[in-house]
């Protein structure tokens, strides 16, 4: 910037200039030299060395050996699919909730604004067994919602499924509805009371018939906790902050222009969210979706404690890392690692390529997952 | 500032009410269970499990730990910042990427990988027990582990002021008469300090809770190597939940004072840097 203006203003003597200012600046070589080294050091010692000491241990007794503990040790194998059927529901839920976050938040002022946004933070400040350790206490068996849970835990569904069906009602009537006022018609002319009233009709409805036509089983215990809808919980709880924090300064720094225009042009606002929204945050987006679902893929503590560590049945692939540790089967155990560290790579290499994609005035905060 | 017309945009309470709800159901619901359970027992009760011998030894070793793991950070991650924005070498890019490692590798796969490392006959125990410096299944091990999982906290929070800092100052210093050091000592090092205090923090907040990577490393030994959440995992394994709620309340204090304080420390920066 300094440079620049001193251009400007008196160009024969830019050169000397930046001379001046490169030597100012500039450390002497001996110092460059120690420094870097060390600090190339420090980064071989506490990262790459322990990279390298995975794939070294996963491989130490042969290819055909990591093979067969990766794919034919049926734990292991359940580990990996109970994984990749956690994951992504946990992300995908994130998601849904960051992008409805970042658009009330960026899109709008309202009182409460500040202290939404560091309420969205808060899970990162919880240590994960005390994340874990919140669901043991509302769903397992001495828990708040234990007794009911045990006792006719099916019982809750019609509402679950009905509540959610609901919402998706709310959303597709609020995303389908005409952007000009006068345009609106039938359903879409009615204010929020008759809105709610026709939700809540709805609601009773659907309840009603799940109820008579028994699609859930009655007086039977429902497992939360010890089971995977405990294990979801948990990873989405501990995941919970990354799309939305990525994605509410991008949508800031993009601005509402573009999404103005398309509404003045007679958009309504699910073509306007589709066509303009998502193509202008989608950088932003699958940032945020990499950076989740490597925390949810690794993660470990939260889930250690709702998880109960039964093998072949509630083991994701860092547990089974774990479990394979203590019993002395480090190959396997390695092998397993190994799977979690390349796609920890993959997702260092995939963030790198988009930090370059995303409009800058965040760069500052590029802190990665900030805690 | 993006505050649009709500009767413009589409889509206010819908996307509000939606996030108020999942956020009170997903977040704010469980850590008031938390809260609720801890005040159901009595003070007795609640001091009797936060207080004893085995729960102040368990306290000490994790904020000691995560003390020396942050200050390590501290130190190594400015060496980091500095090498990374004002030298240029080859493979500096790869260096830069590397350091976000431990953002992106499960805490499991890290403890897992410097347990065996530091082990009598690991790559680096090898050569490092004969010495008598034991990193695994002891104390230094966990803060090895932590400095780890820490280290790119107290690096990406420098790095960009660095990049900001104005090269006009320290011209000025040295056109003054100032040596390199006196520079760095009296020019850069002031303005870095709100960066350094907060990458500390942080990296201290994140120690604290930790528990994925040490538990394979520090061997769990009561009063010697068992940190608070593995103390809080013990307690939930012989099913005394009202004890390992009582523990994680006092994490959960300390963790959300921290956060409180992050945030201070960011708003006076930023006051600091008008």
């Amino acid at each position: 910037m300094t440079v620049e203006t001193t251009e400007v203003r008196d160009a024969p003597r830019t050169r000397a200039a930046a001379t001046k200012i490169r030597r100012a600046q500039q450390d002497p070589a001996w110092l460059r030299w120690i420094l870097t080294g060390l600090a190339i050091a420090v980064v071989v010692v506490l990262i790459v060395l322990p990279v390298l000491h995975v794939f070294a241990g996963a491989l130490a007794e042969g290819a055909g050996v990591y093979w067969k503990n990766l794919v034919e040790d049926p734990d292991t194998r359940h580990a990996i699919g109970l994984t990749l059927t956690v994951v992504p529901i946990a992300v995908a839920a994130n998601v849904v909730f960051g992008v409805a976050a970042a658009w009330a938040i960026a899109r709008f002022s309202f009182p409460g604004r500040t202290l939404l946004t560091a309420l969205i933070d808060l899970p990162f400040s919880v240590s994960p067994v005390v994340a874990g350790l919140m669901f043991v206490l509302i769903f397992g068996l001495q828990g708040y919602f234990g007794a009911f849970l045990r006792r006719d835990g099916y019982a809750i569904m019609p509402y679950l499924v009905s509540a959610l069906l609901v919402l998706l009602l709310a959303v597709a009537s609020f995303v389908f509805r005409p952007s000009q006022r006068r345009a609106r018609r039938g359903l879409w002319k009615t204010p929020p009371l008759g809105l709610a009233l026709a939700g809540a009709t709805v609601f009773v409805l659907l309840v009603l018939a799940q109820q008579a036509l028994g699609v859930w089983p009655t007086n039977k215990s429902l497992k939360i906790i010890f089971a995977t809808p405990g294990l979801v919980l948990a990873t989405a709880f501990v995941t919970f902050p990354f799309v939305a924090r990525e994605l509410i300064p991008v949508m800031n720094a993009i601005g509402a222009d573009e999404e103005l225009a398309a509404l003045s042009l007679g958009a309504n606002g699910w073509q306007m969210f589709w066509h303009v929204t998502v193509p202008n945050v989608k950088w932003g987006l699958v940032y945020g979706i990499i950076l989740c679902n490597a925390r949810a893929m690794g993660e470990f503590g939260a889930v250690y404690v709702v998880s109960g560590h039964i093998a072949g049945e509630t083991d994701t692939m860092p547990l089974r890392i774990e479990k394979l540790f203590q019993e002395y089967n480090m190959p396997g155990s390695f092998a397993v690692a190994s799977v979690l560290t390349l796609l920890a790579i993959v997702t260092l290499v995939v963030k790198r390529k988009l930090e370059d994609r995303i409009p800058a005035p965040e760069q500052g905060r590029r802190t990665g997952a900030h805690p | 500032m993006a505050s649009v017309n709500r009767r413009v945009l589409p889509g206010f309470s819908l996307t509000l009410g939606y996030t108020v709800f999942y956020l009170g159901l997903l977040v704010l619901l469980p850590i008031t269970a938390v809260f609720v359970k801890a005040s159901s027992l009595s003070l007795h009760d609640f001091l009797g499990a936060v207080w004893t011998e085995r729960a102040r030894a368990a306290y000490l070793l994790t904020f000691g730990t995560s003390f020396l793991a942050a200050l390590t950070n501290v130190v190594l991650g400015a060496l980091l910042a500095w090498v990374l924005t004002r030298y240029t070498f080859p493979g500096k890019r790869i260096l830069d990427a590397l350091v976000d490692l431990p953002l992106a590798l499960p805490t499991a796969v890290g403890g897992l990988v410097y347990a065996s490392l530091y082990v009598e006959n690991g790559w680096l125990g090898r050569h490092l027990v004969p010495l008598g410096i034991r990193g695994a299944y002891t104390r230094l091990g966990i803060v090895l582990v932590l400095v780890f999982v820490g280290l790119p906290f107290v690096v990406r929070t420098v790095q960009p002021v660095l990049e900001d800092l104005d090269p006009e100052t320290e011209e000025a210093s040295s056109s003054l008469g100032a040596t390199r050091w006196q520079t760095f000592a009296f020019v850069i090092l002031p303005t870095l300090v709100p960066a350094l205090i907060t990458g500390f923090a942080l990296a201290f907040a994140r120690s604290i809770g930790e528990y994925g990577s040490v538990v394979f490393i520090s061997g769990n030994m009561p009063f010697k190597t068992e940190i608070a959440p593995i103390l809080i995992v013990a307690r939930l394994e012989e099913f005394a939940y009202g004890e390992a709620t009582a523990i994680a309340v006092v994490l959960l204090v300390i963790s959300f004072s921290m956060l409180l304080v992050v945030n201070l420390l960011e708003s006076w920066s930023r006051r600091h840097d008008r």
